[in-house]
């Protein structure tokens, strides 16, 4: 082939034929992916991850990241003469002398908030759908490790300004080392260099900041793509959608257009908030001295968890055994507390794969309602972690709507256990009404409102039957059911191995799939669809007859996919 | 009016009969709320009218001689000072018992408060009024003030004055709206929970710092929106409501269908 054959131009055709660039944008722009509005929440993550590499790089030019001491002489009148640090004062001067530097250091700021938001808000989607299942496991481990580097990343940054609020956090920081038994005060010791603050944390953090954590993210997130690839896009459940295919538009043009027109709007949506609204107004707190905690004293957003589980410990907690204390009321909040919640969401996946036994690959999602112990865990764990935000932010809920700070605490520390059980109840509960209400549209379709009178005086509503992509919705889960175990002994007496292990697993099993509700059969449509339009089958739906001949998890598909059907008639 | 009632079963016609209340109600809110009255420089010395007006509304509390009961305490001493800070800011009379006295419009005017101050003030010595020179944020040093506003009264009153919460519903109140005499009265007698500081604790000087650099907080330059000036809370409230809120807005639009 000779360039002159080439329909690319010049520079374009040079690139191809060393590279071999062309059949790998081929094969990457033929690529599908499924479209959804919540599959973009992972990219709202990325580009402000993007838009704080961009910031920080022009922070970091004007950053100085040192604790020597120095006198201020610059544009801020509430600081003329102030001893501070180098620190404090260059970013002070970015804030005011530097053009464009406050605008960079809110943009910076804003984005580190919204990128942990996003963070989260893609976890919850890929959570209560469900798509975490094989082979995705350990792409949420991927992600779980991402999501601690960022809170990695906003701790340290957001207390390299070296003023008193984020002071007030690493001295919290430096505690909760100091708790640690035996090895705590080495520890403290080795972390700031000698006694806090000392003088050696801030160029530390400075490079944990700008150096160890991004690269850190930079090479998980391209695992995490690099698994999305390889995995292909999971897709929501409809006519036509199988594990076996992905059903989408190309990367290119459709999604080229749509992720790269979306970076723009995150990065203007980040700095339109920059431009409007304050954030960290380190001037206001002033330099860090070890004596001042203002009122309203809180860590950013994402930390703020950890500040309530602190604040709702009761001191009696701390013991001392032999002359030696034992800081319980700093080490159950501060370590424990979030360790079990974090390895709870990180092993959440493999928890599931024990109870349900399932080796299949998963590429459809869950409808969250059809997950009911899922979908209940995951609203419980959120919930906990809500109250304890709340509760880390408890003077600012008493000044605002006039309570008594007192109370609030006493609430929130009864509300840290009954919360997450009321709503985990309340949720799974309501995952099988929904079931159930699906069920009841299955078998009798539509309500029309129209009411009809017979001949014979009996009135009847019309129920417009499901068109078969409205069905395949409904019907096309599986409800998994607990497994089932060899018994306890064999048919000569004789106690099985293993047999407390697999009773072990089977309650956890029961524990998730007990209360189910199964689809709808085609069986069960059938007797419906015969005993005319209206209530044909009175029993509830858990007292149906099941088809004992399926396989664990029931699953029948009503309906094949329509190849006839257009994308856009289907799951309407 | 044929119009509008084709569309008064529009989909949207809820929303917009909503917004509408709600701008009427707001108008109306605004057009006819209670204005704060402004107190002045006392300026009478009317001891007796002042002993009048004491006897008349401050009496039941605090006694006929301000010596105090069960629901007040006692006056003597506690100068004109004290008195103008709770009657100016209408804390005094209070209107209902709580975990704590409330500011509200006054009761009284600049010349009722300066004539119950002159009162008070004459049952025994203590803090005077201060004097419009003595709380002049321009003669204060900001930076100072910064200094020692983070030191002694941030941890309460938040970094710019915010205000913040203290124990069992009490709290210490925002400053933004907070007169310079109001604020070196309420140093000098250190009213309900705050403790007093005294001329030899924060100097005269230092308390019109202190002036200067709350003042000086009034007209930031920088502060674009400061969400409050409640620091990390609001800021992470408003990057979930309206950053993630909009983002995933925009998300929304993006993934819809194109049909």
């Amino acid at each position: 082939m000779t360039t002159t054959d080439s329909a690319f131009p010049g520079p374009v055709d040079y690139l191809d034929q060393r590279t071999g660039l062309g059949s790998a944008i081929k094969t990457f722009a033929r690529k599908i992916f499924p479209d959804h509005w919540s599959f973009l929440l992972g990219e709202i993550a990325l580009y402000s991850f993007v838009v704080l590499l961009i910031s920080g790089v022009f922070l970091a030019m004007f950053f100085v990241p040192s604790m020597n001491e120095t006198v201020y002489h610059g544009a801020w009148a509430s600081m003329q003469g102030v001893t501070m640090s180098e620190a404090f004062k260059s970013t002070l001067d970015l804030s005011f002398e530097v053009r464009g530097g406050l605008l960079m250091r809110q943009i910076h700021h804003w984005a580190a908030l919204i990128f942990m938001a996003a963070i989260v808000t893609h976890m919850m989607r890929v959570f209560f759908t469900g798509a975490f299942r094989k082979p995705r496991e350990v792409n949420w481990v991927v992600g779980f490790v991402l999501m601690i580097l960022g809170l990695a990343a906003g701790f340290s940054g957001y207390s390299l300004p070296d003023d008193v609020l984020s002071g007030n956090g690493l001295r919290i920081a430096d505690g909760v080392t100091l708790s640690l038994p035996i090895i705590g005060s080495y520890m403290s010791y080795f972390i700031f260099g000698g006694q806090f603050p000392g003088t050696q944390l801030i160029p530390r953090l400075f490079t944990v900041h700008v150096l160890l954590v991004p690269g850190l993210i930079l090479a998980l997130v391209g695992l995490h793509l690099f698994f999305v690839v390889l995995h292909k896009h999971t897709q929501y459940p409809g006519s036509g959608r199988t594990d076996k295919n992905v059903v989408g538009f190309p990367l290119f043009p459709i999604y080229v257009a749509k992720a790269g027109g979306f970076f723009f709007i995150v990065f203007g949506v980040i700095a339109l908030m920059a431009a409007l609204f304050t954030i960290n107004p380190v001037w206001d707190y002033g330099p860090f001295d070890p004596s001042p905690v203002s009122a309203g004293a809180q860590p950013d957003w994402y930390m703020l968890f950890l500040e309530g589980a602190l604040r709702l410990t009761p001191g009696q907690l701390e013991v001392v055994i032999a002359g030696f204390t034992i800081p319980l009321n700093v080490i159950i909040p501060a370590m424990i507390v979030p360790g079990l919640l974090f390895t709870a969401l990180a092993a959440y996946p493999f928890i599931e794969a024990y109870a349900t036994g399932d080796k299949r690959e998963h590429h459809v999602l869950d409808r969250p309602r059809n997950a009911p112990v899922r979908t209940a865990s995951g609203v419980a764990l959120l919930t906990t972690f809500l109250v304890l935000i709340l509760a880390g932010s408890n003077d600012i809920i008493a000044t605002q709507f006039q309570l008594s700070i007192n109370d609030i605490t006493s609430v929130f520390r009864v509300l840290l256990f009954v919360g997450p059980a009321v709503a985990f109840w309340i949720t799974k509960r309501a995952c099988l009404a929904l079931q159930r209400k699906d069920r009841e549209l299955v078998l009798h379709g539509h309500e029309t409102g129209s009411i009809v009178r017979f001949a014979s005086g009996e009135y009847i509503e019309v129920h417009k039957p499901l068109n078969e992509h409205e069905r395949w919705l409904r019907v096309g889960y599986e409800a998994h059911r607990p497994i089932a175990i060899a018994p306890a002994e064999d048919s000569r007496g004789v106690r099985r191995k293993g047999y407390r292990r697999d009773r072990l697993r089977q309650r956890v099993s029961q524990f998730f799939y007990e209360d189910r509700v199964e689809p709808v059969t085609p069986t069960e449509l059938a007797a419906a669809q015969s005993h005319g339009a209206h209530d044909a089958i009175a029993q509830a739906p858990d007292a149906l007859p099941q088809v004992e001949s399926q396989p664990v998890g029931g699953g029948q598909h009503l309906v094949t996919p329509n190849a006839q059907v257009t994308p856009d008639e289907r799951n309407l | 009016m044929k119009a509008l009632a084709a569309r008064r079963h529009h989909r949207n016609a809820p929303v917009v009969v909503t917004l509408l209340a709600l701008l009427t109600t707001g108008g109306l809110y605004a057009a006819l709320a209670p204005s704060t009255a402004h107190a002045a420089e006392p300026t009478a010395n009317d001891i007796a009218a002042g002993g009048k007006l004491f006897q008349a509304n401050c009496s039941t509390c605090h006694g006929p001689a301000a010596g105090g009961t069960a629901s007040g305490p006692s006056l003597v001493g506690v100068g004109a000072a004290a008195v103008d800070f709770q009657v100016s800011t209408g804390r005094m009379p209070m209107a209902a018992s709580g975990p704590q006295v409330i500011a509200k419009p006054p009761t009284f005017d600049a010349k009722q408060t300066a004539e119950l101050a002159a009162y008070v003030a004459s049952l025994g010595a203590g803090p005077a009024v201060p004097t419009a020179e003595q709380v002049d944020p321009s003669k204060g040093d900001q930076a100072t003030g910064m200094a020692l506003f983070r030191t002694n009264c941030a941890m309460c009153h938040n970094a710019v004055g915010a205000g913040g919460a203290l124990s069992q519903g009490k709290f210490a109140p925002p400053l933004a709206n907070a007169t310079p005499t109001v604020i070196y009265e309420a140093m000098l007698t250190g009213p309900q929970s705050m403790p007093v500081f005294n001329n030899d604790n924060i100097t005269p000087q230092e308390k019109r710092d202190v002036i200067a650099y709350l003042v000086a907080q009034r007209s930031n330059a920088t502060s674009v929106n400061d969400l409050g000036a409640f620091g990390p809370v609001s800021e992470g409230l408003w990057a979930w409501v309206l950053g993630i809120g909009t983002l995933i807005g925009c998300a929304v639009w993006i993934g819809a269908k194109s049909s």
